[in-house]
């Protein structure tokens, strides 16, 4: 019987490929490693626990003639010391480790290095992709190579690449396993990320976030290949697809689910600012310009009023703050658009 | 033309459609039901029990009944959430590749927002504040709760919204959006049926409910302990409802604000959480986790001070720690309130603020950890009795530790980029909610079942339950956590990989040992009904207990005690009982007391019906009950007559049966 | 206490309570505390509200921002309206506790009639802003505006069919102790609802216009 329980087991956990424990991404394997050492550092109090707990219910047992009863010890002041600074020593060492490694994994920051020892080259540019979350897919924008896929990413290795991630309707997270952490992408935001890829080979990447029906199948490919297939790959990609215009993204941008793999040889410039924008629809107003005419209303209301300072007549219209792109995703410095969206708002 | 307007207005957007009769397993599930019910019903008219139950038990205002009756329901409605678990683990075992399994997106995805709204709201907010209700009242040597009508009130409002949740299932649909309705997809443009409707306003019923309880239990905590009762001598069991209702009370307002923003969105097409028109949706998550984390902490707190009570009552000592463990308990209150963003720190927020949340997070088990040592050293040097309460408490604090040992690591943000929405955070809160809240509700169940009954639970059934709900918690989720480790994230339908498809056979297994353990409670109330002779409690101190709810009879007269006591040291009854205490035989005074009263089931009545007038637009029927809401509760204020006295003569007669009962045993 | 105990002996500690103060007959007791936590909630959910305004509070979405609609005026004259029915309510205040029935009824009138003013001139404020086109539909700006002070202003509206109660019920059995508690309850609730004001008329209002 317990034999067959041990080869059950083993069985089990061969058949078992743990992507989160076992990536091929830098990132992704930094954050392994804070795992492995978080645990190992709450072992040192959790082990002692059980066991403990294991010895003293056996112990103090009724049955047990052996054992010594005490019914008034209920305080002992060494004891409590020791069970308030134990665990107090050990946050201690995880809040240090957590406030290094949320700063140095910050999805945000550039990366520094591409594996462990193999810092980025000087000059390195990092790959730009764009990624749009649409309801039941995946689309990644090449503004580079001027390409774009659907529910397909192809990531040359040990190049850094730089993700500006957006959706059209619902938070969803993009999330790559053996790449990095998951991040969300949510409508009128730009969420980012900086990660590297370090072996070849296909693995899957998800949103993580439930966002309706067709969620379960919301999948890609995550396909990492060296630089000359990436470049060939692009080069296929170029010659097979068809284009995507803002009618072709409006078309792909209603529900499906379970959708293939598209190609797209040429991507109408700037697409990815105006899905951010919300303004891919014909007629439809760009969040960032309405925002700055709200703003240069507000202050031209104000200079009215007789409120701004002397001598400023002609304040420029501030575009909405930026601030630190850190922050928030929300004050995520958005590029503004070219004038052709028109400055009316719906009514 | 008109006779369908007609039908509008009368029927809202309810048609022969809304009623699933072409669902089989749906159709199925309302026979059952239906069947059941009317048996039920049947059996109740048969032995003429309606105009008892009404008089003895809904319209009671008495803290004792109130709270069996929300333990009742926490148990009906976990049989409802634990068959959503049932088929979800069905599902996620069968559905792999060409195999869809036998439930579409459409079914499976109401199936887990149901599981957890109602587990939640409906099976571990009534039963915590079902033992709530019961003990601390006991515990502090008082008669009742502060405002005893507003707690029948609470409970019933509990049912309404627990009922409009159960309505879901066979009128129209439920919500799928997961159990916190997230925004954007919860509005209106994504969510167009009736299903985020019914969550809205069963939860805002029932939330109602649940804030009105918390400062009834506050204000009976401060203001009605008996005299001598200190607050540092009050059980921890008092200290932890204590904690957990002030953070009720701290945290509702955000959920209740959050809601009501969404309904305005739904209903009025305002922009609060919308994508367009400067709708904030983030804002939202906010709000309702500002309310969720705590959330998990007014419903653990309680269960640890049943921990505390039992260890200490089995180890034939003190608790060991009294003081820490009262400070652990408040700073974790606190710091619950400061953590909220580390079930979002994969939004962008700057790794500052990540890292802020973060370690306030980890500073909880500073004192969590305590806890567990405190418990520790209370078995120290014991002579400790390990009846099922006590092993409840073992396998508790064997569970508990791994889950909190996940949960600090899914604290630190960058494994939490990684672990995020997979099924390893799935697996780390069912490790907290049953390791930690299941476990010492059961645990405080069968501790106090003979208190409020007068008999013991069967014992093997009782084993039954406990192992197959410790065994069936290691088997079920031990693969979930391996499976989140292999990127897989949750709420899935339908997978393509063939890999894990063992590891969710065995998760099904698991749940099956589970509904084992489910069964095993439900038959171990049934067996010790039927041997309720053999397992009679007369002394109404089965356990050899030390705090007061164990000085006065099983199951407590109405008035719980003749005489108010007055309380010397922590642990009263132990104390009265090694210092020579005996029970008072005369001079007994006539005891006042609060006068029942239908109104809380009126109210709750039409809130339901308010409720689903609003779900299904019918604003006839909405406009009505809300008029209907106003008059009856203005009516009630009317009445003056709330109260009456039990005769000296009946205290003195109840007194002296139960002094027979002791001389009998003794 | 004597009688219930005179079998233990003489030096035995005191176990029970034997003479019962008429327990929450009337006295405030445990309603004035529970009646508090539960404006500590309801304050909760302003603070709520006060922070989706402050996210979406320059969300105007093209629409019209708070200088073009707010008559700070007519906003200033409805706090003074509200602020004086706090004062008229503290003036019921001596003739509750001395139990002088008429005055009691006067003041409290006046009270709801000011509170009366009050919510009429809310009413005509919005429908003002809904000629205009400033809907709460037209933007996240506007739909907390009008979910923040219509929510106050709901409130106002439950604490006038409150008064009217009490007016009737004063009338009906006079000051006695369970009216007395209800009254001293709805101060609570009447003041509170003039802090949140104050709150509403300065950080919509008042920094609505001069920010």
């Amino acid at each position: 019987m317990r034999t067959l329980l041990a080869t059950g087991a083993l069985a089990l956990l061969s058949g078992c490929d743990m992507v989160v424990m076992n990536p091929t991404g830098d990132i992704a394997l930094q954050q392994r490693n804070l795992i492995l050492t978080a645990v190992g550092l709450m072992l040192l109090i959790i082990v002692p626990v059980m066991v403990l707990t294991v010895l003293f219910a056996w112990r103090y047992r009724r049955g047990n003639p052996d054992k010594v009863y005490d019914p008034t010890f209920d305080h002992s002041t060494t004891l409590e010391l020791i069970i308030w600074s134990g665990p107090l020593l050990i946050i201690i060492a995880l809040s240090l480790v957590t406030w290094t490694s949320t700063h140095l994994l910050d999805p945000f920051r550039p990366l520094e290095r591409i594996a462990p020892g193999r810092p980025v080259p000087a000059n390195t540019k990092p790959l730009e992709v764009q990624v749009v979350a649409l309801d039941w897919k995946w689309l990644f924008i090449y503004p580079e190579q001027g390409v774009a896929s659907v529910n397909e990413l192809a990531v040359p290795v040990d190049v850094p690449v730089h993700f500006s991630i957006t959706s059209t309707s619902q938070f969803n997270t993009f999330y790559a396993p053996t790449l990095a952490g998951m991040i969300y992408a949510m409508p009128g935001m730009k969420s980012e990320l900086n990660a590297v890829l370090n072996k070849p080979g296909d693995s899957w990447g998800y949103s993580g976030n439930y966002t309706g029906r067709g969620y379960s199948d919301m999948r890609f490919q995550l396909r990492g290949m060296s630089q000359a297939d990436f470049t060939s790959w692009v080069a296929g990609v170029r010659k097979g697809g068809g284009t995507l215009n803002a009618a072709d993204y409006l078309k792909l941008e209603v529900p499906s689910e379970k959708v293939p793999v598209i190609r797209y040889a040429a991507v109408q410039s700037q697409l990815f600012d105006r899905v951010l924008n919300q303004c891919v629809a014909p007629g439809k107003p760009c969040m960032v310009d309405v925002m700055a005419q709200d703003s240069a209303r507000s202050a031209e209301s104000l200079r009215r009023l007789g409120h701004a300072p002397a001598g400023d007549t002609s304040m420029p219209a501030p575009r909405p703050s930026p601030g630190d792109p850190h922050n928030h995703p929300m004050s995520s410095p958005v590029r503004p658009l070219a004038p052709s969206a028109s400055a009316t708002t719906n009514p | 033309m008109t006779s369908t307007s007609l039908t509008k207005t009368i029927f809202g957007r309810l048609t022969w459609e809304s009623f699933p009769i072409h669902e089989p397993i749906l159709l199925g599930t309302f026979i059952v039901v239906a069947v059941l019910g009317l048996a039920i019903v049947g059996l109740i008219t048969r032995y003429r029990l309606w105009g008892y139950l009404w008089k003895e038990w809904f319209t009671s205002v008495d803290h004792k009944k109130i709270g069996i009756m929300y333990i009742v329901l926490g148990i009906i409605m976990l049989l409802r959430g634990f068959s959503d678990a049932i088929m979800m683990r069905l599902q996620q075992a069968m559905a792999f590749g060409a195999n869809e399994g036998y439930l579409n997106a459409h079914h499976y995805d109401q199936i887990f927002t149901a599981h957890g709204t109602i587990m939640i709201f409906f099976v571990a907010i009534p039963l915590v504040v079902g033992l709530v209700n019961f003990v601390m009242p006991l515990q502090i040597g008082a008669r009742d709760v502060a405002f005893p009508f507003l707690n029948n009130l609470s409970f019933w409002l509990t049912v309404a919204g627990a009922v409009l949740c159960m309505i879901s299932l066979f009128v129209g649909e439920f919500a799928r959006t997961g159990w916190l309705s997230y925004a954007p997809l919860a509005e209106l443009a994504y969510s167009p049926d009736t299903g985020v409707d019914y969550y809205l306003w069963s939860l805002q019923i029932a939330g109602v409910g649940t804030t009105l309880s918390a400062i009834n239990m506050v204000a009976t905590i401060i203001k009605m302990r008996a005299p001598g009762m200190s607050m540092m001598k009050m059980p921890v069991f008092c200290w932890t409802a204590l904690c957990s209702n002030v953070l009720a009370i701290a945290i509702f307002p955000a959920l209740t604000a959050a809601f009501f923003l969404l309904l305005l969105d739904r209903y009025a097409g305002t922009n609060f959480f919308t994508n367009e028109l400067g709708g904030a949706p983030m804002m939202y998550w906010n709000m309702v986790w500002i309310w969720g984390h705590p959330e998990v902490y007014v419903l653990v707190l309680p269960a640890f001070g049943i921990y505390s009570e039992i260890t200490a009552t089995f180890s034939g000592k003190p608790l060991f720690g009294y003081s820490s463990m009262v400070y652990a308990t408040v700073v974790i209150t606190i710091l619950s309130y400061l953590v909220w963003l580390h079930h979002f720190f994969t939004m962008g927020a700057g790794p500052s603020v990540n890292s802020f949340f973060g370690i306030a997070t980890m500073v909880i088990s500073i004192p969590t950890g305590a806890k567990i040592f405190n418990w520790l050293f209370t078995m120290y040097r014991g002579d400790i009795r390990f009846d099922l309460p006590m092993q409840w408490v073992v396998a508790f604090m064997l569970t508990f530790t791994v889950g909190g040992m996940t949960g600090v690591l899914l604290a630190i943000p960058p494994a939490d980029f990684v672990l995020h929405n997979s099924l390893f955070l799935v697996a780390h809160f069912h490790n907290t909610i049953i390791g930690g809240v299941v476990f010492g509700l059961f645990a405080g169940m069968v501790y106090w079942f003979p208190k409020a009954f007068g008999f013991k639970l069967d014992e093997f059934w009782g084993k039954v339950a406990f192992w197959g709900w410790v065994i069936g918690y290691w088997v079920a989720w031990t693969p979930i956590y391996i499976v989140g480790l292999m990127g897989t994230t949750r709420r899935v339908h339908h997978f393509d990989d063939p890999s894990i498809q063992p590891y969710f056979i065995v998760a099904g297994i698991g749940a099956l040992i589970i509904l084992v353990g489910i069964l095993g409670f439900v038959m171990s109330i049934v067996m010790g009904i039927v041997k309720r002779k053999q397992l009679a409690d007369t002394t109404g101190d089965p356990w050899n207990g030390r705090t007061l709810e164990w000085s006065t009879s099983s199951p407590p007269p109405a008035y719980n005690f003749a005489f108010t006591p007055v309380i010397h040291d922590l642990d009263a009854w132990y104390d009265m009982k090694s210092r020579g205490y005996e029970r008072p035989a005369g001079g007994f005074r006539p005891v006042h007391m609060p006068r029942n009263t239908g109104a809380g089931v009126i109210l709750s009545a039409l809130a339901l019906a308010m409720g689903f007038g609003m779900v299904w637009y019918m604003w006839w029927l909405a406009a009505l009950s809300f008029a209907g809401l106003l008059v009856v509760a203005i009516a009630h204020t009317f009445n003056y007559n709330r109260d009456y006295f039990i005769p000296a003569e009946e205290v003195a007669t109840i007194e002296s049966g139960r002094s027979e009962l002791l001389a009998a045993g003794a | 206490m004597s009688d219930a105990i005179t079998e233990t002996a003489a030096a035995a500690p005191v176990w029970h309570v034997t003479e019962e103060h008429a327990h929450e007959h009337g006295g405030s007791g445990p309603t004035i505390l529970g009646f508090w936590i539960y404006l500590m909630s309801d304050a909760l959910i302003f603070a709520s509200l006060f922070a989706m305004f402050g996210v979406v509070s320059t969300s105007f979405a093209g629409g019209p921002q708070p200088r073009d609609i707010f008559d700070l005026p007519l906003v200033a004259l409805n706090t003074a309206f509200l602020l004086a029915s706090s004062i008229t309510f503290g003036a019921a205040i001596p003739h509750i506790e001395q139990g002088r029935v008429g005055p009691t009824r006067a003041w409290l009138a006046i009270t709801g009639l000011l509170g009366a003013a009050f919510v009429g001139i809310e009413l005509y404020e919005f429908a003002h802003l809904f000629a205009e086109g400033a809907t709460p539909q037209r933007s996240a700006f506007l739909s907390a505006f009008y979910t923040l002070v219509g929510t106050h202003g709901a409130h106002v509206t439950v604490g006038l069919i409150w008064i009217t109660v009490m007016l009737v019920q004063v009338g009906q059995r006079g000051l006695i102790p369970e009216n007395r508690r209800r009254l001293m309850c709805l101060s609570m609730f009447w003041h509170f609802l003039d802090i949140i004001w104050i709150g509403v008329f300065t950080f919509v209002y008042l920094f609505g216009v001069i920010r």
